[in-house]
Order: structure tokens, then C-alpha cells, then sequence
């Protein structure tokens, strides 16, 4: 194969075509937070943009680098040569290529402009809509409440919403900046306190989405993440009515020994809330009421099976460094309340009884 | 001239001479060298970035630790190396370019020099004394504040960054006083190298931008030290007061870094075309609107904090508006090479690779300009490759360019050219396969700033061969270290003018004297030098005219202690204030204050031009 005049082996080609398809295979859809697979119409209206100026740059990027590979490849000095033509410019190019780059980003500043004012206000201003709060390091939601209008409906990193429905976020922060994004749903908005951002969303597939938290909010900002679960509106109405219910009372001994534990010496309840107890009325780490329910802990980062959560309140550090939970609770901090075998083994049995 | 406390050195060789020297030539080097061996530190901490993210779930370093690495290698390079490193070329190169004998302050050069090192070593010193700064490059209010981040880190960060700020002013000051008043007879500001007018429009860009940035830090330092409220929350402060005064800096910082490299650029390409840089005063022009346009797209950084359609619609417009001017620069830097006569040097080649990165880095710049789009990109791994394209492929590819072509001129010894182009071909593949996979792994969702991820989420082929393109990098780097040092201790020797170049510096000998030009030239066009080459209009004045004439009446500033002095006592005082909270830490910072208030007030009082002082007392 000749290229320009000069030869190239047909096994470069075969390592070039290699080299293309791996970087289609980085457009990979099915990863669990592409860009490429939209489930929702904010997300697609940004993929539609993001092809849009894509090609827009790959038209320049291709000009520009033939531009320059033929200039620097045709005009190579050879021995001997003379000086070239002292050439100062040229006018009338140079205003061809201010107008020219003007009118593409034209074609590309049109459907952004379009695109952001669609994606900033609601279409139904008075659908659903739910508080997210931003904490280090978990997403706490808020509902109102299905029957009691002056109630409220607490939970932590799973977001459950109905599908087909648009849903309005209002976005707020504990402390630092958090944002709050799901790739495959819509784009990001930051959790700023004391500004409260809004975003509405909508999905158009029932499922379970992955979102994180995507500004750096300190040493655990990693392991932020939540789920999105999106339920036929039959689901989550049913959902939600459950959440609603104080927390269950289990009978079993074990789980009542762990919630004696819980709301007595081991002083989860300090911290932690759990609808229907008296003690615990703790607002500083996640609501707890309905934890038996939630597919996963410690802010999506592991599954919720009673051997993670086991692990999960014996060392903390082991799932996800730097939590507050392991800074602060005295059974962490002070080695003379740390928790037995047995305490951990009730402390599971009541959370898992919670759902 | 009693009351010089101390007479002026006269030390012509030795540490003392470095120590002491205010010749903008050894400043320059200072910068350059320190700039360096900066860049290599902040390439460590990369390493450790890349190591840890080769797979998933490794535990290399702990969360805490790879906090304080991203933070320092994005501090690291932007403070302490690429700045610099343009500073170096700034000291080296203005003088000469213009047709000088020095900058206009010299002992302020020697300041700004001296005030720097004493910056990046006390940034750099906080990994040894209890941890580094933490909460990123752009320390977004309030998880700066003491309730969130309670080490010292964070006190390292903001008072290193106001002594560098303090170092970056004086030097910008000097920069333009140096371009308005020194020039030769002869250079309009239209006949002006364009490095030097680059050079100006950085100068200018540093005096407007770190004002904003040291009220930014000295909020968050009061927020600290003294428990005002700027950032506290639960005050009623405004987290977002701290993202708009950063970016209002930020911003304009991005091109304080590019606009050197731009510059750069357009010295190598005429040079190794042999032919005119294309539309010279197009050229300057898209720089002055480029350093102008800068001020207005700041909230670009901020399209996903909630600012409103209105305000990210006018930032997106604006941001995109700014890639005329940037594009205007490339494509007469690509017709200039037209019909030219290209030798492909190392150099040619660093200048050939900056156009095509700058290219890529330009319009991934101009996707997430597009703030509806961006919502999915701000805070991915897309800005990353997209920053790296930008800072890596546009300004240390420029950086290497300009080593290659002035390293002649610096030291009188050609680099190796062998060495060289390995160098850049090592470089150049590192920093794709370093970069471009992060674009993929944007696009697919991987957030900045995460200590690891999970095996599930499809980023690992991703992340192992941008590793894999550290390595390729690393060796590059590696490779250039070499050449650097065969090349001054045994490089071939290079006359005056290697290049056959167009500009004034090359009309002197390699290295140049210590007074620069026998006789201060006379200019007569855009490339002074070439235009007496070959045209025959002499830069030389028609003698008899001055008293410059004579070698001995040549009039040098003389070398002092005081800039090193007024420097030591900020390093102190900086040292000092990170430790306030004790009583020790109050006293090292007023001590620190006096040192440089009495350096500063004999330096004020030192006699200008004393030979006979340094010897009888």
C-alpha cells in the first residue's frame, strides 16, 4: 500500500485497524456508568450534543493534522536548497480562517445554548420531587410522605423513582461540595451548601442505575456512590408506602438483643435513625429504618448480605476507609467498648430485620 | 554609601556567585534548572497516581495519601514547573531578544527568583512534616476549612502559594517595565519578537490574576487561623465566593501557561522554515485577545455547580469564541511552514508535536464548552486527557522545543540531535498512550480523584495501558535528562548563531558575554537578525556615537545579597505562620518579617555601582 509516496506494510495497516477498533471498544455501552447508554431523555439530549461537536472536531482535527503532515512531509529542506520566498502573509486567508472556525462553533454554540435551557427547567414543575442531601460520604433522600402531607420519608443511597415520569431533585449538602450524577440518566449537578441546586430527571427503562458522587469531597470521595432504581409506578408506590412504616419489630431474640445493643451501649443511636424508636433519633449518619430493604451499604459499595454487613461493622476501614462512623463511635475509638463476636452477630441480626 | 550595611559582593565564581548574582542570564538558568528538577517531582507523584491506578483495588497508597498526590502533582506542575519554566526562558531570553543588558530591576529578578525557591521548598517540605495538602490543586471551599481538613496541609498549600504569587508579580512588573522601556533603538512594539510580546501579555495576565487568588487564599487563611466566617457554612458563608475568585484566576492561569508555549512556538517554526512567521501581527493580535477573551469564561470550570441557564449559556458562548483566536495562531503557524524549507531538528519536531497535540487538547476544549454537554464530562477522567493535552501536549512539548533551540544558546554546546529525536519519539508516544486512553474512560464515567474502582466497571484495560504510557513517558523524560547532561559537559560546540536564525539573540556568541551586546543594536524589522544576514541592514550602530563603545565603560548592576535576604526572611515568616497556633510559631513569623523588612530597606539604600567598597572594611 503507498500513502503519499511512501510505502507502508500491510502489517502497520493490520496494527492501525487493531488500534481503531480499540478505540471504539472505549465507547463501550454496557460498562455500568457510560455515557454512551442513555435510559433517560437528559441523557440522550447530551449524547445527541456530545455527537454533535464530536464530529464537528473530528472535521477540524482531520483538516488541520492533513494540513500539517503534508506541509511538514512536502516542504522538508533538502541539501542545497535555497531560501524560500520570504512570504509575510496573506489577508485575505487570514480572515477566511477567522470566519471559517466562527461559523462551525456557530453550528455548535445553537444546540447548546437549546440544549442547556432544556435540561435547566423541569418540564412538570410540580411532579414528584425529592430532597437529596450530600454527606461524607453517602446520599441521603427524602420523600414526601404518601398520605401525611406535613411528613416525611427518609432513606440513603438508593434512590428509587418510577419510570416514564419526570422527577425533580433539589440538591442540597450537609458539608462539603458534592455532585450528584448518573451517567446513563442525566448528566451531574453539584451539592453546594447553602445553595441549593435543582435537576429534574426521567427514565424510560425500569432498572437498577449506578451513580456517584463526582466532586472531590474529601478522603472517602471514592466510595460515594449510590443506586438509582427505577420501578414500574405500581412498584414504587408500593415502595414507598413501606418506607413510610416505622421499623419493624422483630421477635427474634437475637435481633432484639442487637436492638438493645443498638439503642443502648454500643450508641448507634446517637448518630443513626430508625422510624418507630424512641432512642434512636440520630441524624448524623444514614436513616436506618428500612436498611433490611437496601440492596446494598456503606453508600453502594458493597452488597448488602449479612456477611458484608458483618464485615462492615467489625472494620469499617475494610470496606471504605475514612468514614466517620469508624472516626467518631466510641466502639471504634476506644478499645474497651469494641464490640464481641456476639454483639456483631446481634447488631446484624437487627439490621438485616429491618426491611 | 555609609549606609550600606553590607558591601556588595564581588564574587565572580562560586556558590556565592549564584547566590548573588542578579544577571538575568544565571536567573534564568536558576529557574530553569529548579523548574526542572520540580517537574521531575511532580512526574513522581504522577507515578504514584498511575501505579495505583493500573488495576482495580490495588492499595498502594491509602485514600489519604493519594489525596495529597493529586493535589501536589496538579500544584507541582502548574506553580512550580511549567510556570518557572517559562520564567526561565522569560529571564534567559527577553534581554536578549530586545536588544538589553538586563532586565530593568535585576536585584528584583534575583527576588522573584529566590522568593519562588523558597515557595516550592516549603510546598514541597510539607510532605515531610505531617502531610501534604489534600483537597486538590483548585482547594474548593469549605472542605479547605479547619473543621474539614485540620493538618497542616492545607496552611503549607495557601502560604507557599501567596509567596509564590508574591515571586510571579515581581517578576511580571519587571517583565513589562523591561518590554516597554528596554528595547533597543529601532523595535516598535510591532517589530517585537514574538516570545517577547507573549511574554508581555503573560506579564500582564500574572499582575491581574494573582490578586484575586491571594484574596482567595487569605480568606481561607483567616477562616483558619483567626476563625472569621468567608467559608463557614453554618455562618452563612458562600462556598461558591471561593470557585469564582479561584477560576477568575484559574482561568487566565491556563493561559499564563499556554501563552509562553504559544510564543515559543513561533521563535522555533520561521526559524527551522527559513521563512517569516505568517501574518506577524495577526499573530500578536489573536495572543492580546486570547490573554483579553481569558477573563471572560471563568464559570466554564463552574457549568455544573448551578449557576443558571443564563450565565452557563453566555460562558459556553464566550468559551467557544476564544478558539478563533487560538485557531488563527495555529494555522499561520502551519503557514508559515508552507513553502518553507522545514528541517525536521529535534526542536521543529517538539514544535510539530505541540501543534497536533494543542490540536486534540483544543477540541476536547471546545466539547465541554458546550455546558450541556459537559454535565456529563466536568469531573471525568474526559478533562483529564483533555487538561493533558492542553498543559503536557501544549506546554511542556513547547518547553522541549524551546530547550532544544536555546540550549545552544544557554550553554555553547549543541544538544545531541540522535538523543534528541528518541527523546521526543519516546515523549511524544508516552504522552498519547498516557493520555488518550482517559478520554475513553471519561466518556465512560470514571470520576477524577478516586483513589481506585471496582474490577466491574470496565475502566481497567483503560487505566493499565495509560500506565503502560507512564512508563514510555518516564523513559522519554529519562532520555532527555541524559542528552541534557552529555551535551554540557561534552556537546558539539555551536557558534553563535546554529539555527541560522532570524532574532537578535543569535548575533551574539554562545554563551552570550556577561553585558550581553557590545553595542546596544539597532533594529530595522521584524527579524533584526536575519534582515542583516541577508539584506545587509546592519544591527550594528555606526561607532563613535556613545560611550558604549568601549568594553570597560559597559555599565553592569553589580551583584547584592539583599533579594536573597528579603527572600530568606518570607521563606521564614511563611514556616512561621503554618505553625501560628503556637507561640514559636508567632515569633519564627515576625522574625521572618523583620528579616525581610530590614533586606528590603537596605537593599533600598545600597549604593548602585560600588567596585572599591567590597575590599577595604
Amino acid at each position: 500500500m503507498w500513502l503519499m509516496g511512501y510505502r507502508i506494510q500491510s502489517k502497520y495497516v493490520v496494527v492501525m485497524a487493531f488500534l481503531f477498533l480499540l478505540v471504539f471498544t472505549g465507547c463501550t455501552p454496557s460498562h455500568h456508568m457510560s455515557t454512551f447508554d442513555t435510559h433517560g431523555p437528559v441523557a440522550r439530549s447530551q449524547l445527541v450534543l456530545f455527537y454533535w461537536i464530536f464530529w464537528a472536531a473530528v472535521f477540524v482535527f482531520v483538516t488541520v493534522s492533513i494540513a500539517l503532515f503534508y506541509t511538514v512531509l512536502k516542504y522538508r529542506r533538502r541539501s542545497g536548497d535555497p531560501d524560500p520566498p520570504q512570504i509575510h502573509g496573506h489577508t485575505k486567508l487570514e480572515i477566511a480562517w477567522t470566519i471559517i472556525p466562527s461559523i462551525i462553533l456557530i453550528v455548535v454554540a445553537v444546540p447548546t445554548v437549546i440544549t442547556i435551557f432544556d435540561n435547566a427547567n423541569s418540564p412538570e414543575p410540580s411532579a414528584l420531587t425529592i430532597e437529596a442531601k450530600g454527606h461524607q460520604w453517602w446520599f441521603e433522600f427524602t420523600y414526601p410522605h404518601p398520605e401525611e402531607p406535613d411528613k416525611k420519608v427518609v432513606t440513603a443511597n438508593e434512590l428509587h423513582i418510577p419510570v416514564d415520569e419526570v422527577v425533580n431533585v433539589n440538591l442540597e449538602s450537609k458539608d462539603v461540595i458534592h455532585s450528584f450524577w448518573i451517567p446513563k440518566i442525566a448528566g451531574k449537578v453539584d451539592m453546594v451548601p447553602n445553595h441549593t441546586n435543582t435537576i429534574w430527571i426521567k427514565a424510560d427503562e425500569t432498572g437498577e442505575y449506578y451513580g456517584q458522587c463526582a466532586e472531590f469531597c474529601g478522603v472517602a470521595h471514592a466510595k460515594m456512590k449510590f443506586r438509582v432504581i427505577v420501578q414500574t409506578k405500581e412498584q414504587f408506590e408500593a415502595w414507598l408506602k413501606v418506607q413510610a412504616l416505622p421499623g419493624l419489630e422483630s421477635a427474634d431474640p437475637l435481633a432484639v438483643e442487637g436492638r438493645n445493643l443498638f439503642e443502648g451501649d454500643a450508641r448507634c443511636w446517637t448518630c443513626h435513625k430508625v422510624e418507630g424508636s424512641k432512642r434512636s433519633r440520630g441524624t448524623t449518619g444514614p436513616n436506618l429504618t428500612h436498611f433490611g430493604s437496601r440492596n446494598h451499604l456503606a453508600a453502594g459499595v458493597i452488597e448488602n448480605t449479612q456477611d458484608n454487613l458483618r464485615k462492615w461493622i467489625q472494620d469499617p476501614e475494610s470496606i471504605k476507609q475514612g468514614t466517620i462512623m469508624y472516626r467518631d463511635a466510641q466502639v471504634y475509638t476506644d478499645p474497651d467498648k469494641s464490640l464481641t463476636e456476639s454483639q456483631v452477630s446481634a447488631l446484624v441480626a437487627y439490621l438485616a430485620s429491618l426491611d | 554609601m555609609t549606609t550600606s550595611i553590607l558591601s556588595r559582593p564581588i564574587h565572580p565564581t562560586g556558590l556565592w556567585a549564584w547566590l548573588t548574582t542578579i544577571d538575568h542570564k544565571r536567573i534564568g538558568i536558576l529557574y530553569g534548572v529548579t523548574a526542572f528538577i520540580m517537574f521531575l517531582s511532580g512526574g513522581i507523584e504522577a507515578m504514584y497516581i498511575r501505579l495505583q491506578l493500573a488495576a482495580p483495588e490495588q492499595e498502594l497508597v491509602s485514600p489519604e495519601i493519594y489525596s495529597q498526590l493529586f493535589t501536589m502533582h496538579g500544584t507541582t506542575m502548574i506553580f512550580l514547573a511549567i510556570m518557572p519554566m517559562g520564567a526561565a526562558f522569560f529571564n534567559y531570553l527577553i534581554p536578549l531578544q530586545i536588544g538589553a543588558r538586563d532586565v530593568a530591576f535585576p536585584r528584583l529578578n534575583a527576588f522573584s527568583y529566590w522568593t519562588f525557591l523558597g515557595g516550592a521548598v516549603m510546598l514541597k517540605s510539607s510532605w515531610f512534616l505531617g502531610g501534604a495538602p489534600n483537597a486538590g490543586w483548585f482547594g474548593y471551599a469549605p472542605i479547605t476549612s479547619s473543621a474539614y481538613n485540620p493538618g497542616h496541609g492545607i496552611d503549607f498549600w495557601i502560604l507557599s502559594l501567596q509567596i509564590l504569587g508574591i515571586a510571579s508579580l515581581a517578576a511580571a512588573f519587571n517583565f513589562i517595565v523591561t518590554i516597554i522601556n528596554l528595547r533597543a533603538p529601532g523595535m516598535s512594539l510591532m517589530r517585537m519578537p514574538i516570545f517577547t510580546w507573549m511574554t508581555f501579555v503573560t506579564s500582564i495576565l500574572l499582575i491581574l490574576a494573582f490578586p484575586v487568588i491571594t484574596v482567595a487564599l487569605i480568606e481561607v487563611m483567616f477562616d483558619r487561623f483567626f476563625g472569621t466566617n468567608f467559608f463557614n457554612v453554618g455562618a452563612g458563608g458562600q462556598p461558591l465566593l471561593w470557585q469564582h475568585l479561584f477560576w477568575v484566576f484559574g482561568h487566565p492561569e491556563v493561559y499564563i501557561l499556554i501563552l509562553p508555549a504559544l510564543g515559543i512556538i513561533a521563535e522555533v517554526i520561521p526559524t527551522f522554515s527559513k521563512k517569516p512567521l505568517f501574518g506577524y501581527p495577526v499573530v500578536v493580535l489573536s495572543g492580546v485577545v486570547i490573554g483579553f477573551m481569558g477573563w471572560m469564561v471563568w464559570s466554564h470550570h463552574m457549568f455544573t455547580v448551578g449557576l443558571g441557564p443564563v450565565a452557563n449559556s453566555v460562558f459556553a458562548v464566550t468559551t467557544m469564541a476564544i478558539a478563533v483566536p487560538t485557531g488563527v495562531k495555529i494555522f499561520n503557524y502551519i503557514a508559515t511552514m508552507w513553502k518553507g524549507s522545514i528541517s525536521l531538528t529535534t526542536s521543529m519536531l517538539y514544535a510539530i508535536g505541540f501543534i497536533f497535540l494543542f490540536v486534540i487538547g483544543g477540541l476536547s476544549g471546545v466539547m465541554h464548552s458546550s455546558a450541556a454537554s459537559d454535565a456529563q464530562q466536568q469531573d471525568t477522567y474526559f478533562i483529564v486527557a483533555h487538561l493533558h493535552y492542553v498543559l503536557f501536549g501544549g506546554s511542556i512539548m513547547a518547553l522541549g522545543s524551546g530547550i532544544y533551540y536555546w540550549f545552544p544558546k544557554m550553554t555553547g554546546r549543541l544538544m545531541d540531535e540522535k538523543l534528541g529525536k528518541l527523546n521526543f519519539l519516546l515523549v511524544f508516544i508516552g504522552m498519547n498512550v498516557t493520555f488518550f486512553p482517559m478520554h475513553f474512560l471519561g466518556l465512560d464515567g470514571m470520576p477524577r480523584r478516586i483513589y481506585t474502582y471496582d474490577s466491574d466497571m470496565g475502566w481497567n484495560l483503560w487505566n493499565a495501558v495509560s500506565s503502560v504510557g507512564y512508563l514510555i513517558l518516564a523513559l522519554g523524560v529519562l532520555i532527555l535528562i541524559v542528552n541534557i547532561i552529555w551535551s554540557v559537559l561534552s556537546g558539539e560546540k555551536a557558534d553563535g548563531d546554529p539555527w541560522d536564525a532570524r532574532t537578535l539573540e543569535w548575533s551574539m556568541s554562545s554563551p552570550p558575554p556577561e553585558y550581553n551586546f557590545e553595542h546596544i543594536p539597532i533594529v530595522h524589522g521584524i527579524d533584526p537578525y536575519w534582515e542583516q544576514k541577508r539584506e545587509g541592514l546592519s544591527t550594528v550602530p555606526i561607532s563613535g556615537g556613545s560611550g558604549d563603545d568601549d568594553s570597560h565603560g559597559i555599565h553592569l548592576p553589580q551583584p547584592s545579597y539583599w533579594p536573597l535576604l528579603a527572600s530568606l526572611g518570607l521563606f521564614v515568616s511563611g514556616y512561621g505562620l503554618v505553625y501560628l497556633s503556637s507561640s514559636i510559631g508567632l515569633v519564627v513569623s515576625i522574625i521572618g518579617a523583620a528579616i525581610t523588612m530590614v533586606a528590603v530597606y537596605a537593599w533600598s539604600f545600597e549604593p548602585v555601582n560600588d567596585p572599591d567598597e567590597g575590599e577595604g572594611h
